[in-house]
């Protein structure tokens, strides 16, 4: 075969590969397409509309549900007021999100290295037990949990069954108690990458930084965490982004009054009947939540290659 | 006492009550500052248990560990001033060549400008400057080798240990490091303990060698003195070749089962075992030699050397070796060809047991 003759064959081959690809995932692209790209472009469209009277969106162009955003119009005037109660709403999901994330590394962190450096065997039922939780529908479990901190509930009746107070201690309907659930829930989804991280932690690596005078604090600083960060990244975006957009356990033991941005969407289609409004609320926390990921990942990887000229 | 480290009968048992395996039993001995010191034996027999011991990675069943005199059994190794090249170079692979060689004197908390320019020193030392930016993912096996040596030297460490540092190279690179490292530890002066299996590199390199086998230190010596006054059938058998003579003592000698007679002294009626090199016996008698009738079996040839290969009248397996230098006179007789060959008796040694 000449040379030219390869070369076309070769081109051929390529083409026919590439062919095969598209159609192997074909079935993929095509379910995305419609179960996802679709609904969120209605979503989005949605946020362009005007509220009909009893909920749904009549089909009339109207900017207001991006207004009502950040905006409420005065009843009497009609005059666009700041509202300050949003804004609480965004701060306090952030914040809570935030905190979440943080508490659980503080409690993944310790979890996942003692499961890394068991045995093969122990190992096996460890990470086992961590997926316990995931057998039982959420809300039950939330509800367990406020079974447990309510005014009525276990620690209260205890505590004052045993005299140490008189009154029921306030723990159900507080950030507090949305934070404890949170972290209850998502602490799985920080120990697994963590532990996938760790495993693959070459352990000879402490050694050697033992050895080279490295306090057991700087064995963890410069050689453990900078070489577990990918485990890290990915844990604290698996438990933030879904903490954001949190709906079951900010109702359960939050209350009305404890809303984040997930029960703030819920109550625009529901007793809000301002679907625009829930639609670019939704449209919002998607774009948030994308740039503050891309922003995290950019800072993580500068911060490696930071560490590889400071 | 000019001694760097000391071991006084330190016993490391790993496991408990019966199953307790003792990894070194009572081993005692001592490194002298600024030499090159090897720890030598077969895979299990403690070398590197005795290492991790001076290096602090695990503690003494019972006995001590001195560094310079003064006792460093419990000093956990970030306060010992020793470090440690090891097996796997176990390097940062987040750090890049020069951040690896800066970690241990940054944590030693030098002062910054000292840091970089000791840095800048250890690399031109390995011949690694050119490298100083790259990642340890993006070196060969050899340079990763060196950079894990500038590491462990640029603290000036008082002892270096060097559990096999050089196994997972080829031949000619090995070669090539052996060179390096004896060149670095006579530059430095720093006192190298290093663990090794291989006799040959053991021998090359080392100003002493402690013969190591089932948790014992077997015998400590100058490579030449190993080699040639090996004390027992282990210590001969594992550096080079030996052929093992069974004999019995008599009143002007030690008999061996074909005859011949040994002169020397010995308790008559004591059996002992006799070790003579290959090379040390002699296709025909010369002046002064004994002569040992035996039987050519065959010759193999092994570029440098011809092995021929011999059995005694009392049924003894014999090999002689020859270089193959001179041709002519070094054409072995044929297979079954009975011929008589020179033993000089001084080469003789006499084991222990």
């Amino acid at each position: 075969m000449t040379p030219a003759a390869t070369g076309q064959a070769e081109a051929a081959r390529r083409r026919a590969s590439a062919r095969n690809g598209w159609l192997l995932s074909a079935p993929a692209l095509l379910i995305l397409t419609l179960f996802a790209c679709g609904p969120l472009l209605i979503v989005l469209v949605y946020s362009f509309l005007t509220p009909g009277q009893y909920g749904n969106v009549v089909g009339e162009f109207s900017p207001d549900g991006w207004i009502g955003v950040l905006y409420s119009r005065d009843i009497f005037d009609d005059t666009l007021v700041l509202a300050d109660a949003h804004l609480t709403i965004f701060w306090r999901s952030v914040k809570l999100s935030l905190m979440t994330t943080l508490i659980t590394f503080a409690l993944g962190f310790p979890t996942a290295w003692f499961i890394a450096t068991r045995p093969p065997k122990a190992r096996a039922m460890w990470l086992f037990l961590i997926t316990i939780p995931f057998w039982t529908n959420l809300l039950i479990r939330t509800f367990a949990i406020n079974e447990v901190i309510r005014n009525d509930g276990i620690i209260n009746s205890l505590l004052i069954w045993a005299g140490l107070i008189d009154q029921p201690l306030r723990m159900i309907y507080t950030d507090g108690a949305v934070l404890a659930g949170m972290a209850y829930v998502y602490l799985p989804l920080m120990v697994l990458p963590l532990f996938a991280a760790i495993d693959r932690f070459d352990m000879r690596l402490l050694e050697a930084s033992y050895d080279l005078y490295a306090s057991r604090w700087a064995c963890l600083r410069r050689v453990i965490l900078p070489i577990v960060r990918p485990g890290i990244v990915a844990g604290s975006i698996l438990v933030f982004v879904p903490s954001l957009g949190a709906y079951v356990t900010p109702r359960v033991l939050g209350g009305g009054k404890n809303m984040m941005i997930g029960n703030f969407i819920e109550l625009q289609f529901t007793q809000g009947r301002n679907w625009p409004l829930g639609a670019a609320l939704s449209i919002l926390l998607l774009v948030v939540v994308a740039l503050a990921l891309i922003l995290y990942v950019r800072a993580a990887e500068g911060g490696e290659s930071e560490g590889r000229h400071g | 006492m000019d001694l760097a480290i000391e071991a006084l009968d330190v016993v490391k048992a790993f496991g408990q009550g019966t199953s307790a395996v003792r990894a070194l039993d009572n081993v005692s001995v001592g490194i002298r500052r600024g030499e090159f010191f090897t720890l030598l034996g077969p895979s299990g027999c403690g070398k590197t248990t005795l290492l991790r011991l001076i290096a602090g990675f695990e503690a003494p069943t019972s006995g001590q560990i001195l560094l310079d005199g003064a006792d460093i059994t419990a000093l956990p190794p970030n306060r010992r001033p020793v470090n440690t090249v090891f097996q796997s170079y176990a390097l940062f692979p987040h750090l890049t060549v020069a951040q690896n060689v800066a970690f241990g004197m940054e944590m030693q908390g030098r002062p910054k400008a000292e840091v970089a320019q000791r840095t800048e020193r250890m690399l031109a030392l390995v011949r690694l400057d050119a490298l100083a930016a790259r990642k340890i993912g993006q070196l060969s096996g050899g340079q990763q080798q060196r950079v894990a040596l500038a590491r462990a030297l640029a603290p000036e460490p008082r002892v270096l240990l060097l559990d096999e540092p050089l196994s997972a190279l080829d031949l000619k690179l090995r070669r090539e490091m052996q060179g390096e490292l004896k060149r670095l530890q006579q530059e430095t002066g720093i006192t190298f303990i290093f663990v090794t299996h291989d006799q040959e590199e053991a021998l090359t390199m080392s100003d002493r060698i402690a013969v190591m086998q089932s948790g014992r230190v077997q015998q400590v010596g100058a490579p030449r003195d190993i080699y040639t006054k090996p004390v027992n059938r282990f210590v001969a058998d594992f550096i080079g070749e030996t052929n093992f003579l069974e004999a019995v003592g008599e009143a002007a000698g030690w008999r061996l089962a074909c005859g011949v007679l040994i002169p020397g002294t010995a308790t008559p009626g004591q059996r002992a075992t006799l070790a003579l090199r290959p090379e040390h016996l002699r296709p025909a008698p010369e002046t002064g030699d004994l002569p040992l009738p035996a039987r050519m079996e065959r010759a193999v040839y092994s570029g440098t050397d011809t092995h021929w290969h011999l059995r005694l009248s009392c049924g003894t397996a014999l090999t002689l070796r020859r270089p193959n230098s001179d041709a002519a006179t070094a054409a072995p007789p044929n297979p079954g060809t009975d011929i008589t060959l020179g033993l000089n008796p001084a080469l003789v040694q006499r084991l222990e047991d």
